[in-house]
């Protein structure tokens, strides 16, 4: 695949809901009540349940992957957890926004500046994929 | 109580070997609702958490470290990858602390763990910052 400096690429959008969370404790083995408990996260000054950071990165990183197809040309990618994505005890549960600019082109790597919001609000920082091109 | 700042530099034991099977993959991409890549054989980006996040759970366990889950923030995580974990993978993670600051009452507590299938090959480098409450609150 081939990207140049200041290409868009296609926004994703991401439907989360409670049964996601219950799923991905399960497969990721971390059990942190915050991410099931609303006793729990109430206890320690949440505003409930919210979703795990590395749920919210694995949803940047389907973006990752659906724009560039191979997971294996993915050379770095990681963010910092800003903000907490609360989810709430319905069936609707919420949205995360992934948008992808490419920011550098060099030695064959491009750099893939990622914002990911939920409600308007951004959830990670400093979120960027390199990615051999 | 604060961190010891001695225990930058430390590397820890590596964690049990872990068998990825293809039902493991399609069970993490279900979760985070990941379209499976060579039906399940290739697994998502982040999949090498699983393999971190034990290495953490160890170090947590540790009784000369003193940090609890339940007073830990995931401030930061990043990979850097060799190549995607794949089905048949056996697995193990070393972490090591990197740095370890404190400030605010907040120590930061810089993390990398290696990622390796069973022949010591590397697959992943995975860097967390953890965010620790010191002052015993909850």
């Amino acid at each position: 695949m081939s990207f140049e400096v200041g290409q868009q690429l296609e926004p994703r959008s991401y439907r989360v809901t409670r049964s996601d969370l219950i799923r991905y404790t399960g497969a990721s083995g971390d059990r942190n009540p915050i991410h099931w408990s609303e006793r729990v996260a109430t206890s320690v000054g949440l505003p409930g349940v919210i979703a795990h950071g590395m749920y919210t990165l694995a949803l940047a990183g389907r973006a990752v992957t659906s724009w560039v197809g191979d997971p294996a040309a993915v050379e770095s990618f990681g963010a910092r957890f800003t903000n907490p994505v609360p989810l709430p005890d319905d069936h609707d549960g919420t949205v995360g926004e992934v948008v992808g600019v490419v920011s550098k082109v060099e030695s064959g790597l491009a750099t893939i500046d990622l914002t990911v919001t939920n409600d308007g609000v951004k959830v990670l920082g400093m979120c960027k994929a390199v990615v051999r091109c | 109580m604060p961190l010891d700042p001695a225990l930058a530099g430390r590397t820890f034991a590596p964690t049990e070997p872990y068998l990825v099977s293809r039902e493991r993959i399609i069970e993490f991409c279900g979760a985070v609702g990941a379209e499976l890549v060579d039906s399940g054989d290739t697994a998502p980006l982040t999949f090498p958490f699983v393999i971190a996040f034990g290495a953490m759970t160890q170090l947590m366990a540790d009784p000369e470290v003193g940090i609890e889950l339940q007073n830990v923030v995931h401030g930061e995580q990043r990979f850097e990858q060799v190549r995607p974990v794949r089905t048949g993978d056996v697995l193990t993670g070393t972490l090591s602390i990197e740095t370890v600051r404190t400030a605010a009452g907040m120590d930061m507590i810089a993390t990398r763990t290696e990622i390796a299938a069973a022949d010591g090959e590397p697959v992943s480098s995975a860097f967390a910052l953890l965010l620790h409450r010191g002052e015993a609150s909850s």
